[in-house]
């Protein structure tokens, strides 16, 4: 459970940050009028749909330590026995990179009013995604092939389950991608600027979305490679 | 939203650069059944919740006849026996207790109270409701399906609640892992609103400070929910798939009626490590939303503004963040390392200090204040009384010394229902008297209110109290039947004769209860706009019960904080928080 505890004093730290800038030292029963917000210093309104986001963000956070912190807990018995990692995993480790830098080049097109460059980044962005699922279902393919998909190996079952609820992540961005797109693809140079606005949050928010997936993926591809098991014996040297 | 005004100087709050339209509803279906306005799921969280709890109810009751009367009812089996205590269980703190709280007064409360039209994200918090409703029906479906629900306790402890043997073992454990993994995915869904709410919906001038204590205790509860609900998601999970797939990740190598199984390798103790790591902060996950609302309910009856309302704030969300780093404190008979059991005892008692900062601020909030016993009080007073009790044999089994002995005997019971069981669900009660009259405009019947809380608070102490010391005497829990144990005094049996008694006479007083809720709808007295002078926004709507949009065309600007009560020199003894400052002589 060492991961999930990390990631939460990683939680509360910023939690204390953002209350540290609340004015929780207030004396609210003596202030009375409107003008006092957040002891004086108004901060930057951010968009609902991004504070949305970002706390979905957390939760999904939060459920991928806890898979990283049962897995590592299962690696650390006796009997435990590695599984051979499909090289084709590499494949969808750089798909899935492509598909963050297509995304965040999207963001960078919508910011400057470029549609034609902000559909094709979103089409690419779409296409790597889509060709990352893929590979993951031929990883998928290929251990089974070699016999390990067998329920008593719990290597083989938490690869298969780790994989499949990050791709499950993937789908359900996928949908919101989708979305876009469409409303993309309606967009004319002569629509209104308040939806090219909202067009140029939903990007920045698939963005957002897609550099998490990564991120996550990153580190979970590390732990099946199997070279975080350092980082995590010095974690539970420190902690024990 | 188009039909915000400003009228004031000063900064722009989130809610008026909102860019969500308010959603209208055109027919009686978008209006009453799938509704997208924040008051009416809370309506209809709130009935499904408290319908499945009188189901939690019955159950309770059917336990408690098997254990005054042992042998007497032939249809309570130990196997129908296991699968009342885990329905019951289950029920009670999750669909109960955690449903009503965040989905029913978070949705009534948070957007009224904070002087906003909506939730932030309203079809989510509609989608949150019916998938809600999903997961009770999937739960249900358990009593009807061959085999029965699960009878594998609440905590679900691998490997017996997939084993077979174990009642419910055909369909009841999967429906109940299938029903949660729904109660997560919609309590998501209506946490990230509610949280997302308090952040970007709250009126100009409410900054987080001025928000009344059932905002911070709901908003803390959530966040806290948020993040510890994805442990019981994994853990439903990986458990669904060894029931299913064959997988084993709780599942070690098993010998079962001679039979070797096909699991290797699992770990029993990882799926408590989740459970709990879910399981303690759910226990301030109803608490948490408890506390807030009792604060508020103690400060306008007794008509005194909240003692130390800072230190309030600061030790809910101590009190929240404690209670992830405690949840082992459930598992020191699993043979955890002692330094381990140390470790968390210590975090264990830490919380005691927070709590107690609350415990004390009530009291002081209550000295010398106007003390008006209405009904509400009087549940509120009852659920200090009660809370400190649960809290102190909390301190007991928080040491491990002394919670191993005690471990799995009626003591553990009886400690839990106090504080995390009677205690939440007085609130609750208090609540209910406190807002029905917003919800309504209809006040609740007093005599019957009155009558409520004496059966319930005096009989839930004549119920548990003894338990603990049935506890004492070594009779564990979870047990069919202790009759022909050598160490169980005959007396224990009376004891237990009594308390089943008793709990047969609480739990009809509920049924008093129901009654009232139902008539007062129509026949109630009508309470108008503020029946208990209270200073909180939701309290001074156009209209009573608030009209779809809450505030009619302007929002409500904020000029004070939430407990303005007994305010000297002012005309009335409460100033409303949307009252402006009288302007100062030149």
């Amino acid at each position: 459970m060492v991961v999930i505890v990390l990631f939460m004093v990683l939680m509360a730290i910023l939690a204390g940050w953002w209350l540290s800038r609340q004015g929780l030292a207030d004396k609210p029963w003596l202030e009375v009028g409107v003008g006092v917000e957040a002891g004086g210093a108004k901060l930057p309104v951010s968009p609902t749909a991004k504070v949305g986001l970002g706390a979905f963000l957390v939760v999904a956070g939060s459920l991928f330590s806890l898979l990283v912190s049962a897995y590592s807990m299962r690696m650390d018995m006796a009997d435990w026995r590695a599984l051979p990692m499909p090289t084709v995993l590499w494949f969808s480790t750089g798909l899935l990179i492509l598909a963050s830098i297509a995304l965040h080049m999207a963001l960078i097109a919508a910011r400057c009013d470029e549609l034609g460059h902000l559909r094709s980044s979103i089409l690419a962005a779409g296409v790597c995604s889509l060709a990352f699922l893929t590979t993951q279902l031929l990883a998928w393919r290929e251990l089974a092939a070699s016999g390990y998909f067998t329920a008593a190996n719990p290597a083989s079952a938490f690869f298969y389950l780790v994989t499949a609820i990050h791709g499950a992540h993937m789908l359900g961005g996928l949908v919101a991608l989708c979305r876009t797109s469409v409303r993309a693809f309606a967009l004319s140079a002569t629509s209104p600027p308040r939806a090219v606005g909202k067009l140029a949050l939903s990007v920045e928010l698939c963005a957002l979305y897609w550099h998490f997936l990564l991120l996550v993926w990153l580190i979970l591809f590390g732990l099946l490679m199997r070279w975080t098991d350092d980082l995590i014996a010095i974690c539970r040297g420190l902690l024990t | 939203m188009a039909d915000v005004t400003h009228d004031a100087a000063g900064p722009l709050s989130a809610a008026e650069v909102d860019d969500v339209e308010l959603y209208h509803p055109k027919s009686w279906i978008t209006k009453y059944v799938f509704s997208q306005d924040a008051k009416v799921i809370a309506i209809q969280y709130s009935i499904v919740a408290l319908a499945i709890g009188l189901v939690a109810l019955v159950l309770s009751w059917l336990m408690r006849l098997q254990l005054g009367f042992p042998g007497t009812f032939s249809f309570i089996d130990p196997d129908r026996y296991y699968q009342f205590i885990t329905m019951h269980g289950m029920i009670m703190v999750i669909y109960l207790l955690t449903a009503l709280f965040l989905g029913g007064f978070g949705n009534y409360l948070i957007p009224l109270m904070l002087g906003a039209r909506d939730m932030v994200f309203p079809y989510v918090n509609m989608l949150s409701f019916w998938i809600y409703f999903l997961a009770v029906l999937v739960l249900v479906a358990g009593f009807f399906l061959p085999g029965g629900p699960t009878g594998a306790g609440w905590t679900l402890y691998p490997p017996q609640a997939i084993l077979a043997n174990t009642p419910g073992q055909q369909w009841g454990i999967l429906v109940m892992l299938v029903s949660l993994i729904l109660f997560i995915i919609g309590f998501t869904m209506g946490g990230l609103n509610y949280v997302v709410t308090v952040l970007q919906g709250r009126a100009r001038g409410m900054t987080l400070m001025r928000m009344p204590l059932t905002i911070w205790g709901i908003f803390t509860a959530t966040v806290m929910a948020l993040l510890a609900f994805p442990a019981l998601f994994v853990g439903a999970v990986m458990m669904l798939l060894d029931k299913l797939v064959g997988t084993s990740f709780f599942m070690p190598a098993i010998i079962a009626m001679g039979e070797r199984l096909a699991h290797k390798g699992g770990s029993p103790i990882l799926f408590q490590h989740l459970f709990w790591f879910f399981g303690h902060p759910e226990v301030y996950i109803v608490a948490l939303p408890a506390f807030g609302i009792v604060s508020d309910l103690i400060s306008t009856h007794a008509r005194k503004n909240i003692f130390g309302y800072r230190m309030m704030v600061w030790a809910l969300v101590a009190i929240g963040a404690l209670s992830f780093v405690v949840w082992a404190h459930h598992m020191y008979v699993s043979g955890m390392h002692p330094a381990f059991g140390f470790f968390f005892a210590t975090t264990t008692l830490i919380i005691a200090i927070p709590t107690a900062i609350k415990v004390y601020n009530w009291v002081l909030t209550l000295w010398r204040g106007d003390i008006h016993l209405t009904v509400p009080m009087l549940f509120a007073l009852g659920f200090i009384v009660t809370f400190v009790n649960g809290g102190l044999t909390g301190l007991f089994l928080g040491n491990v010394v002394v919670d191993v002995p005690l471990s799995d005997t009626m003591f553990v019971v009886a400690h839990f229902h106090m504080v995390m069981g009677v205690a939440p669900i007085l609130v609750i009660f208090g609540a209910i008297y406190h807002w029905y009259p917003k919800v309504t405009g209809r006040m609740l019947g007093d005599v019957l209110g009155k009558l409520h809380f004496w059966v319930t608070f005096l009989g839930a102490y004549l119920i548990f109290f003894p338990m603990h010391y049935i506890g004492l005497m070594g009779v564990p829990r979870r047990y069919h039947e202790i009759s022909g144990m050598a160490f169980v005094p005959p007396s224990a049996a009376t004891l237990n004769e009594f308390i089943t008694i008793v709990a047969l006479i609480v739990g009809a007083a509920q049924l008093a209860f129901l009654f009232n809720l139902v008539w007062s709808v129509r026949h109630g007295r009508p309470a108008g706009g503020n029946p208990w002078r209270a200073t909180t926004l939701e309290w001074q709507t156009p209209q009573t019960p608030p009209a779809h949009g809450n505030w009619g065309k302007d929002l409500p600007v904020v000029y004070r904080w939430a407990y303005d009560y007994s305010v000297p020199g002012a005309a009335e003894d409460f100033l409303p928080q949307n009252q402006p400052p009288t302007p100062q002589p030149a």
